[in-house]
Formats: C-alpha cells, sequence, structure tokens
C-alpha cells in the first residue's frame, strides 16, 4: 500500500524561520527520509513553494477560469497531485485545462511551483 | 529550535495582526503596544504548561484587550474621568474572537497599522522606524543600530513619531475600495524603504541590514497573503526577493562592491529567485503594470541569464522605457542608458545621459556611470573628472572605494597619476 504524506503548517511561521532556522529544519528532515530512502521505501520528496506563488484553475459552468491565490475551500479536499514540467505558467495552465475538461465534476486545480524536488526511488 | 522557541516564532507572526486589532480598539499605538506586551508576558507564562491555542493571534488580541481595559479602568479611577469615552469598540466579541477573526476585519486592522506607519506627514525614516518598532516588534537598539545612530536619539525619533501620528488622526473607518488602494501604494512604498535601507547600509556591521531585508519581505509576504489578487503587490515582493537573492554575490571578502556583471552567479540563493520568478509569472498574466512589476521584471531578466553575456538587454531596455512611461525619472532613464551603452555602445548612451546632468548633478551613480562611457570612449581627462565628482558623493565607503579602482585603472592606463589619491 503507498501512501501519500502531506504536509501542513502555519505558512506565517514558516516565512519567519531565519535562513539557519530553515536549514535546521530541512536538515533534520532529510536525516528522518535518509532512513527511508536507504530502506527503499520512500518516492518523490517535494517542498511547494508559498501559497502566494500559486494560480487556480477552475472549472464551472462549462467553462475555466484563472485566478489567483491558492485553492482553500474547505468544502473541497485534497483527491491527489501531479508533477509536471513545464517552461512557463501558461503551459501549466494549459496541461490543468486538459485535465479539467477531461473531469467530469467541477472543482479546481491548483498549480503550486516547487521549491525543492528529490525523484526518490521505489521498487514497482 | 529550543523548547520555548515556538512560543517566540507564534509571537512573532501574530504581532501584526494583534497589534492591528488592538489599535484598532484603543485607537492610540502606545496603549495597544502595552497591552501586547502584557499579552505576550502572559502567553510566556500560560503557554509552556497549556500548549499554544488554537488562533495565537485571537488570544492575544483577548488578553491584550482585557488587560488594557482593566489599566484604562485603573487609571481612569485614580483620575476620575469616564473610561468609555478612551475606548471605542468595546461592546463585547468574545463570541466572534473565539470563532476566529473574520478574514476582512483582519486585513483592515493589519492595513491601517501598516497605513498608520506610513502616515505622509512623517518623514521617510520616521516611518521605518515607526514600522520596524510597531509592526515588526524589533527593539529601539536594534533599529537604532540598522540606522547607525544612539539609542537615544532613535528613542526620540519614534516618540516623535508616534505623537505626530496621535496630532494627524487616524482614520479607523473601514477604508472603501479607493481609499484602500491609496493606502496600500503608501504601505508598499514604506515596506520598499525598509528593504533600501538595509540594502544601501548591507556593508555597514555585519547582519544589521540583512535583518532589515529580511524583515521587508516579510512584510511583503503578509501583504501578499493579505491581497493575494493584487499584481503590484506580487511584483514587490518579487522586487524584494530577487534583489536580496544577490546579498552574498555583492560584496567581495573585503568588503568591495562587486557590479552585477562580474558577480559570481553561484552565490545567487535560487530559492528566492525560483519563488520570485513564479510571482512574476503571476503578475504578468493580470496585464496591469506597475513600477513594482516591471523593476521586478527587469530584475527577473538579470536573474534569469546563466552568464552576463546572456542578458537580454534589449528586453531590459524596453522594461526600462515602460518604466519610463510609468514613472518618469531621471534615475530611470540613467538605468535605461545602461541598457543602452550594452546595445548600443558608450555614444549612444552618453547621448542619452548629458542631459540628465542639470537634475541628477548632486548623484553619485550619475558621474560613475558618466565617468564609466567616458573612459570606454577613450576621454580619459574628463573620464576623471566624472569620477572626481562621483568619489566626492559616495554615500558609503564601498562606494568610494569602487570608484577609487576605476581611478587607479585609469591611472594605470595612462600612466599618469591619480588626482585624488594626491588630494589625500
Amino acid at each position: 500500500m503507498l501512501y501519500a504524506v502531506l504536509c501542513y503548517n502555519d505558512e506565517s511561521v514558516t516565512s519567519a524561520w531565519s535562513k539557519e532556522e530553515d536549514d535546521r529544519v530541512m536538515r533534520d528532515l532529510t536525516a528522518v527520509q535518509r532512513k527511508y530512502v536507504e530502506a527503499g521505501k520512500l518516492g518523490p520528496v517535494a517542498r511547494l513553494l508559498p501559497t502566494t506563488a500559486a494560480t487556480t484553475l477552475r472549472h464551472a459552468t462549462g467553462e475555466t477560469i484563472v485566478i489567483d491565490g491558492p485553492f482553500a475551500e474547505t468544502k473541497e479536499q485534497l483527491l491527489g497531485f501531479y508533477l509536471i514540467d513545464c517552461g512557463s505558467l501558461d503551459e501549466a495552465l494549459d496541461f490543468a485545462r486538459e485535465l479539467s475538461s477531461a473531469n467530469p465534476s467541477s472543482g479546481s486545480y491548483e498549480i503550486r511551483p516547487l521549491a525543492l524536488f528529490k525523484p526518490g526511488e521505489l521498487p514497482s | 529550535m529550543t523548547d520555548t522557541a515556538w512560543i517566540d516564532l507564534a509571537l512573532v507572526s501574530a504581532r501584526p495582526q494583534a497589534m492591528g486589532a488592538l489599535l484598532r480598539y484603543f485607537r492610540n499605538l502606545d496603549m495597544a503596544e502595552e497591552a501586547f506586551q502584557e499579552a505576550c508576558i502572559r502567553a510566556l507564562k500560560a503557554w509552556p504548561k497549556s500548549g499554544p491555542p488554537r488562533d495565537p493571534a485571537a488570544w492575544l488580541i483577548f488578553v491584550g484587550r482585557n488587560s488594557g481595559i482593566d489599566k484604562v479602568r485603573r487609571q481612569a479611577r485614580e483620575t476620575a474621568l469616564p473610561p468609555e469615552e478612551m475606548l471605542s469598540d468595546v461592546e463585547d466579541r468574545e463570541s466572534e474572537l473565539a470563532d476566529r477573526l473574520d478574514g476582512s476585519h483582519y486585513r483592515d486592522d493589519i492595513l491601517r497599522l501598516l497605513f498608520v506607519c506610513s502616515n505622509p506627514t512623517l518623514p521617510a525614516t520616521q516611518q521605518i522606524a515607526l514600522a520596524l518598532r510597531v509592526v515588526s516588534g524589533l527593539s529601539v537598539r536594534q533599529i537604532a543600530r540598522a540606522f547607525l545612530v544612539s539609542e537615544a536619539a532613535m528613542e526620540q525619533r519614534i516618540t516623535r513619531a508616534k505623537a505626530r501620528v496621535a496630532a494627524a488622526g487616524i482614520p479607523f473607518e473601514t477604508p472603501d475600495a479607493a481609499d484602500r488602494a491609496e493606502r496600500l501604494a503608501a504601505v508598499a512604498t514604506m515596506i520598499y524603504l525598509v528593504f533600501n535601507e538595509g540594502y544601501s547600509a548591507m556593508n555597514g556591521p555585519e547582519g544589521v541590514s540583512a535583518d532589515l531585508c529580511d524583515e521587508a519581505i516579510r512584510l511583503s509576504r503578509l501583504l501578499l497573503r493579505l491581497f493575494p489578487a493584487e499584481p503590484e503587490i506580487m511584483g514587490l515582493a518579487a522586487l524584494l526577493l530577487l534583489q536580496h537573492s544577490r546579498a552574498r554575490a555583492r560584496f567581495d571578502a573585503h568588503g568591495a562592491i562587486v557590479l552585477l556583471e562580474d558577480q559570481d552567479r553561484r552565490l545567487w540563493n535560487r530559492g528566492m529567485i525560483t519563488e520570485a520568478l513564479a510571482m512574476i509569472d503571476k503578475a504578468m498574466r493580470h496585464r496591469r503594470p506597475g513600477p513594482y512589476q516591471v523593476q521586478a521584471a527587469i530584475a527577473a531578466l538579470h536573474a534569469r541569464a546563466e552568464r552576463p553575456e546572456l542578458t537580454d538587454w534589449e528586453e531590459i531596455e524596453l522594461l526600462y522605457q515602460t518604466l519610463e512611461r510609468l514613472q518618469p525619472s531621471p534615475v530611470v532613464t540613467l538605468n535605461r542608458a545602461v541598457a543602452v551603452s550594452k546595445r548600443e555602445g558608450p555614444e549612444a548612451a552618453l547621448a542619452l545621459v548629458e542631459p540628465l546632468g542639470e537634475r541628477l548633478s548632486g548623484y553619485f551613480y550619475y558621474h560613475g556611470l558618466r565617468g564609466a562611457l567616458l573612459k570606454q570612449m577613450g576621454r580619459v581627462g574628463e573620464a576623471r573628472v566624472a569620477f572626481d565628482r562621483a568619489i566626492a558623493l559616495a554615500t558609503n565607503a564601498a562606494e568610494a572605494a569602487y570608484i577609487r579602482m576605476q581611478l587607479d585603472h585609469l591611472a594605470a592606463e595612462t600612466g599618469r597619476p591619480d588626482s585624488v589619491k594626491e588630494k589625500q
């Protein structure tokens, strides 16, 4: 069974970390991850840029609209995620539009740039 | 992190929200500050035992407000004045607070707080000092160090600023859309000034100025969280991140200035650059360009170039033209001249620079750039005169040292003694 572990924290707190504090947290986290990487249990690790860097594509009444900011509607839940390598925000939005038109439900796709990515490896 | 470090972090990040709300209750900066400090002291006692409250800001507002009201009542008994007249909004709001503060209220409180500090009747240095004290909670000592003045002088400056704000009368009503846009611009300028204060003093006492830059970035993030759909605020945050991303490359081991094209780009902070580029991309989609966005877009073009010779000077010149249209200023034209010199050579750039002489005769960079262009054209004597003027106008040791180096180069090329050295 694969599990996704999603990290939540208060951004106003994490963005108040000094560089030293941030480095320490990342180092300590990496130390925890290493054990699982060596055991072949850990896949990709990603850190997202702050929500202020996010763009949201919302699918409503037959058309898609692009809005600012993070996707923060509490009545909608995170269902899954993709990682895609795009040259620009427009390209990422095109991808989200395609997903959206293939998706029969309304709902939204939040486009959050990554701050860190480690591919990891899992036995398939 | 130590056991109580989380409390310090929570207090720092809750400060603008709590101070904003307390200012709304008490309508007086000193009272709001005292109430917040009292609430922090109680938090330091209570939280280690009880754990963090669900909403630290709401907790601090509630406790701070009660302690402030207590204090006013005590003073009122002593002076026999009805306390109600000194207070506003004292009707009970516990349920609202317990239910978590309404988002829009919170936004207006913080905006009001920031706006009070960027009060246009205050000189820029007082605006910055007040914001650092009230919004950021830096100690008077820290602020005094950043401005290289004595603690007593800074204390006086802040006290004067507070008195002026009180005399000016603070608008407490919820700002309407037009008002808000105006306030937002004033607040953005104030944050930009805080950053510049740190940026230009970067070669001062170690760490002090970097703290100011970090603080300005933190404030810009706060503003962006409050107004996530304002492209100019995205532009401001991106601009500050891009400029600060070069902090480690701007000076060499001896504290001398390293020009952009000579900087070791591996020292640039990639994390900050990535975040800023994402913000600029997003801002551009709004098709509402403003001065911060354009400046950030220029900085982004430098950040995107892996090597200096890959810099897209054509696009940079176009952006400077846009900036000239949005915010005409001889300094912007001077910057455009740098882009022109890269594309068309020093003659074309000098033709742009010369007419600015009247307005920029007291500006360090005007004479510095003029000297550099004349030097490139082989007009050594005139270059020397320009560099001499620049050195007299340098505002810090690193600037002066840089021009002295230029003069040394000139002297080495022409075999003549350097006139500035002779004078010293």
